[in-house]
Parts: C-alpha cells; structure tokens; sequence
C-alpha cells in the first residue's frame, strides 16, 4: 500500500530543518536557560522520526547511512571521556569548568567542557530513540 | 495549591494502578507510564510548589525556588523515558513470539 | 588518592563501552572482559587496604562539597561487597565464555554484564538517596535487557513479569525520595542522618521509613519474593547465577545502610518489622525450597531463605550480629553463584532441571558432586566452612539479645534448605548411572575451572575467618555507629 502523501513530504522538506535547527537552539540555550541535551537530542529524534514516516525507512537510511546503535556508544563515550578527562587532569571525578573567549564577528562567548558532556548526552538520546522506533516499526 | 495537585497525583495513581492490573500488556504498559508520572508530579510537590526568584540570585530576592527538585524529575524522567521505550519493545516482541498479549494466557505452566 | 574510587565505576564503565564497538570480535570481548574485571579486583583490593589503614574514604564528584554534590562513599561495608561482586563477576563471566553462546554474544551481552556491574557497584558506593535510585535503574535496566536476552518463549513472558514489578517499585522508590526530599530537605545520607538526628524521628518520618523499607523489600525479595522463582529460573544459568548473586544483595544492602544510618532511632518500630519480615521470609523461602523437585525452583528459594536470614540478622542490631549478616551476605554472593553455576552444570549435562530424570552424576564428574557436596555444606553453615561464622555470630547474638524465635526459626531453616540441597545432591549423584558420556548435552571442560575458584574461596573463607574478620568487624563498627561515617561524609575532623 502506498498512500499519497506529497503534502506531509513537502512540508516535511521544510520542517525538518526547522526543527533542527530549534534543537540546536535548545542545545545550546541549556547551559543557562531552559533547554540542554535530553531535549536537544528529542527534538532532533523527533525530526528525523517525521522524515522516516513522510518518507519510508529504506530511503532515509540511505540518504542519512547512521547505525544508530553506535551512535549510543559514540555519545557514551564522548560524555564518559570528558568526565574522566577531569581525573587525568588531577581534578575530581567529573569536574567542569568554562572560559570566556573573544570571537570576531560574535563578540565574547563563554566555552564551557559541560557542553562536549552535554553532546554525548545528544547523541546517546537520539541513537537511543531511533533505536527504539526502528526496531519496532522496522518488522511489521 | 498543594492539595489539588496532592489529588491530582491520587488520580493519576489509581488509572496507572487500574491499568496495571488490566489483562492486556499495551495497557499494563500505559499503566506503568501513568504511574511514573504521577511518582513525577508527587516528587515535585512534596518540597512545596514555590514561587519567586530564581535559584540563584544576587542575594537580595526574599524567596527564591529550590532547584533540585526540577533536576531530580528531569533525571528521573530521562530513566523512565529510557524504561518505557525497553519495555515497549519488550511488550511489542513477546507479542509477536508468543502471539498474545492476554496476560491470562502468560501464566505459563510448569512443564516449559 | 580519592579519584582511585571512581576508578571501580569507570573501569567497567569504559570496558562496556567499548565493546559496543567491537561485537563481531568475539575473542577480543572475551579477554577484554576478563581483562577488566581483573584490574577493578585489583583496584578494590588497595582500596580496601587504604578504607582498613585510614577508615573510609570519599569523593565529591565535580568538586562539589558535600551536602551539595553527590558523594562516593567507600566504607569497609561497600568495599567488601564491591569486591565479592568482582569475584562472583569473574567466575560468571568465565562460565558465560563457554555456555552462553555466540547469539548472545554478539548481541551486547558482555556490554550489558558490565553496565550492570556499574549499576551494582555504584549503589554500593552511593552516598546520595537519589544517585542511589540512579544506579539501581542502571542496574534493572541492564538486568531487564540481560533477562530477556535471545528471548525464547519463556524467558520473554518471565520477563515481562520482572521488567513490570521492578518498574512499579521503582516508582514507589521515587515516591519516598520525594516524601524524605520534603520532609529532611536532603538527599545526601550522611546529612540526612544529622537532620533526623536533630529534629527527632517523629511519626512521619518512620512511616516514610517503612515505606522506603517496603520499596526495598520488593527488590531484595525480603517476604515479597513471589516475582523471583520464575524471573531467575528463566534465562541461563550463567545470568541466573549473576543475578542471584548480585542483585538481592543491593535491596538488602541499601536497607542494612538506610537502617543503620539514617532511621536508627526507632528500634522498636522499624527493626521490629524487618526482624519479622526476615522471620517470615525465611520460613516461607525455606518451605519452597524443600518442596520443590525441580533444581531451578530449589536455587531460586534458596536465595530467598538467605535474604531471610541476613535481615534478620541485621534486625538484632548489635554491632555483632551485624557482623554476622555481612559476613554472611559476602559469603552468600560466593556460594549462591557457585551453586547456580554447579546448577548449570548439571542441567547443561542432562538437558532437564527436574530431579526425578537425572541421577548417577558422580561416576562420570566426580570434582563437580563433590563440589556441589563442599557448597551444599557451606549453604547450611556447617564448619569449618563460609556460611559458619555468620550463622555463629547472628544465632549467638539472637540467643544473646533474647530473640529467640530468630535463633529458632534460622536454625530449622538451615536444616531445611541442608535438606533442600542434599535432596539435589542425592537425586542428581548418587544411583544409577543413566548417563553415558556420548550422551551429555554439553561437555564440562573449562567449566569447572569457575568452580573451582569459588569453591577455594568457599573453603578459604571459611578457615580463614581469623584473617577476614577484622575487615567484617570495621564494616560493622561503621554500621553500628553512624558518627563515623556522618564524619568522614562531611570531612569533620575533631
């Protein structure tokens, strides 16, 4: 059965970048306003969930090739080294610390370690989810 | 303020109870998730529901809100989150390979 | 020298990790495990030494002082089952290498075996009510994926059955966070202890104890065991012997260190409950031990008796008794896993786990009856071996402190759970032999090797008392007198 559907694929197109880009947002907003990484990660979750139901499963797999799998372990492992990363610098267990740095063109920003945390923590939520609603909807 | 919500978490206990104890496994699911978030909603209520400043103020704020237990429920819903999707999953395989998902016909005897 | 205590949660940690990555290679997991639980052991071991010369040792995670951050407390009480989780680790892991089969390997299941390790050691080490709710999701959600692993038929609808309890527990547990978060205004142990301390424990506070003590009784099987016989007699034995092992032990650990920290106050109360609790436990575990005649259903009530026992024994509270019961849960880890594993063994070789269709065992395996002998013993407390001086120390104090219906029923219940292994011992060696070689399902090489190493600490244990007893002694000290804790938490120094 093959529903025509060129009015949520269209909208789609233009969506999903939206909605990308609010997770970037979110992300970035989290270090001092409401927002952070579980969210970010959901919302980029939610993002590439519509692309896989505007469109079907084999052709975002192609265009978007990630084994979401690994990318739990990838942002495990990005959260895990930099909190480990505190100890090989002789600090306590999951110590963060941050920098004001001037940019040219964006004025100062504040760096902080807590994000690189924060993108394992993203990349840990959407590799999770897809996980969760492919293997599901994958089978039937 | 409290009370209402106090009831509202009563509410949500007992659906989440009842459809625990339903025979099927989508609902008993459901009632898992329902549960979690009356747990949730309790969690943010018994410290008292606050209004007022920020956490973290320049010290002259007369009443400022305690932000751990916003960061406990957020911690919390993350491993609920993380609980649901495995035991959809779960639900959704066992309906597969068992082809039921009547808990009746779950019980299982003796001899498998 | 505190960031070496992190290391035992980062080790594994890292290890599962990493082997996400590598699931075709199987040899490459294999030795990466092994490899890995053999530094945390060593690890352990200088922590121990360092909590034994210089009492118990924390760490702020990010700098933050406690009450504010979470604490990592290694006291001699966690440090001890931190290390008999590695060793009960060590030899599942080397009986899982031959028995659990490629499948499973290559589906996570040495990510998992550690991520649990991660989940059953942090809430060991925990010093924080909701890091300590956070570690024991890490370890339930590992343990739902290792329990339904390569599911067939029943091991899928066994855990449904495990996943929907835990979940349902867990969300009583958030619920008396939330009630204690309100009530003391603190998460942290050590300053919750402080704040009982000082406003008194009133009528709330106890009644949210025993909510927390209900909470953790589901979890440690203590009298609400009935979820536990078909979870743990569905998945295989290798997992099976980690779980019973491992995972009643945190419910009763956090109830021994909730109990001997925090709600001490209101003895007649709250101990008096967990002393009938332990009662009643162990005289229904022990009647489902001895009636059933199948091997699993046997194990799995044996562990339920020892859940018994220990909490009775901690309910005595006197510094011995609660001696006794960590002597006794180190020594229940080690001979629960080397029963499950021999179990295994058994039903590996016959291909069924009742004990009317097997029989004559001994004339092909003659290490693996006596062994099985050496653990049956060992479960029952008879000397010289390990389960003897935790049986020694709570009986004497029971007989001591004038609870005579523990002494009592803990003394039956040993006879019946001697009666509940030797039935297995008697059905599965002695008599015909109806078992050619050609015949067994599996063969026993490399299997026994696991056993063997249990079995020697069973034994060493045992005779060893002497030498272990002084770290028992100071993990009781510390149970028994919370000053010591509450000042090494919050760095109080005189």
């Amino acid at each position: 059965m093959k529903a025509n559907d060129v009015i949520l694929q269209t909208v789609t197109k233009v969506v999903s970048f939206i909605i990308l880009s609010f997770a970037a947002y979110l992300f970035f907003a989290g270090h001092h306003d409401p927002g952070g990484g579980f969210i970010g990660g959901l919302v980029t979750a939610s993002a590439l969930v519509l692309l896989f139901l505007a469109f079907d499963i084999r052709t975002i797999s192609n265009g978007i090739p990630i084994n979401y799998r690994l990318l739990v372990g990838i942002g495990l492992a990005v959260s895990t080294v930099t909190a480990v990363g505190s100890i090989v610098l002789g600090f306590p267990f999951l110590s963060h610390t941050f920098e004001y740095v001037d940019f040219p063109l964006f004025g100062e920003i504040e760096l902080a370690t807590s994000v690189l945390f924060e993108l394992g923590v993203v990349l840990t939520v959407v590799g999770g989810t897809l996980t969760i609603i492919l293997s599901i909807s994958e089978d039937v | 303020m409290e009370i209402l919500v106090s009831i509202l978490v009563g509410i949500l206990f007992t659906a989440g109870l009842y459809l625990v104890m339903a025979r099927s496994l989508l609902r008993i699911v459901l009632g898992t998730a329902i549960i979690g978030h009356g747990a949730l909603l309790l969690m943010l209520t018994t410290p008292g529901l606050q209004q007022g400043e920020p956490p973290i103020t320049g010290g002259d704020a007369v009443s400022f809100s305690d932000p751990l237990p916003q960061a406990l429920i957020l911690t919390a819903i993350v491993i609920n989150f993380a609980t649901m999707g495995f035991f959809l999953v779960l639900a959704y395989r066992s309906y597969k390979e068992l082809g039921t998902d009547d808990m009746d016909k779950l019980r299982g005897t003796e001899d498998d | 020298m505190t960031n070496i205590i992190i290391l035992l949660l980062i080790i594994p940690l890292i290890t599962g990790l990493v082997l996400i990555f590598f699931r075709n290679h199987l040899r490459l997991q294999r030795w990466t495990s092994l490899i890995s639980l053999i530094i945390n052991g060593i690890v352990a071991v200088v922590v121990i030494q360092h909590v034994h010369i210089q009492g118990t040792q924390t760490l702020n995670l990010g700098g933050w002082e406690p009450p504010f951050g979470i604490v990592i407390v290694a006291d001699m009480l966690a440090m001890l089952l931190v290390l008999a989780t590695i060793i009960v680790a060590i030899t599942c892991l080397l009986y899982a290498f031959k028995t659990i089969g490629e499948e499973r390997e290559r589906f996570y299941f040495y990510t998992f075996f550690h991520f649990m390790l991660v989940g059953v050691m942090g809430s060991f080490l925990t010093g924080d009510l909701f890091n300590l709710f956070v570690f024991f999701e890490v370890m339930l959600l590992s343990s739902y994926v290792l329990i339904s692993l390569g599911g067939g038929k029943r091991q899928l609808r066994e855990s449904i059955k495990y996943v929907l309890v835990n979940i349902v527990s867990s969300m009583f547990f958030l619920v008396a966070i939330g009630y204690l978060y309100g009530i003391t205004g603190t998460l942290n142990f050590a300053h919750m202890s402080m704040r009982i301390a000082e406003a008194g424990q009133d009528g709330l506070i106890t009644t949210v104890a025993i909510f927390l003590m209900l909470v953790f009784a589901l979890k440690a099987a203590l009298l609400m065991y009935f979820w536990l016989p078909g979870p743990y007699g569905a998945p295989p034995m290798a997992i099976s012997a980690l779980f019973a092992a491992l995972l009643t032990k945190v419910g009763i650990y956090a109830i021994f260190r909730m109990f001997s920290l925090v709600f001490y106050h209101q003895e007649g109360m709250t101990h008096q409950i967990l002393a009938w609790l332990g009662i009643i436990t162990m005289i229904l575990g022990a009647i489902g031990a001895a009636a059933h005649w199948s091997l699993r259903k046997i194990l799995a009530y044996n562990v339920v008796v020892a859940v018994g026992f220990m909490i009775a024994g901690f309910a005595i509270f006197t510094t011995t008794s609660m001696a006794g019961s960590v002597f006794y849960i180190v020594h229940d880890m080690l001979v629960k896993a080397l029963l499950f594993i021999l179990g295994g063994i058994m039903i590996g070789l016959t291909g069924t786990d009742k004990l009317r269709e097997m029989s004559g065992m001994i004339r092909n395996h003659a290490a693996l009856g006596w062994m099985f002998f050496i653990a049956a013993l060992a479960l029952a407390g008879v000397p010289p071996l390990s389960g003897f001086m935790g049986k020694l120390l709570v009986l004497h104090e029971a007989i001591g402190e004038g609870f005579y219906v523990i002494a009592a029923v803990g003394l039956i219940t040993s006879l019946m759970v001697l009666y509940s292994v030797v039935k297995i011992f008697i059905n599965g060696f002695w008599g015909e032999n109806q078992l050619s070689v050609e015949d067994e399902k599996m063969s026993t090489k490399g299997t026994l090797l696991p056993c063997a190493i249990l079995t020697v600490l069973v034994i060493g244990m045992g005779v060893g008392a002497e030498f272990v007893s002084p770290y028992i002694m100071q993990a009781a000290e510390v149970m028994s007198n919370p000053s010591l804790y509450i000042d090494a938490v919050m760095q109080i120094t005189e």
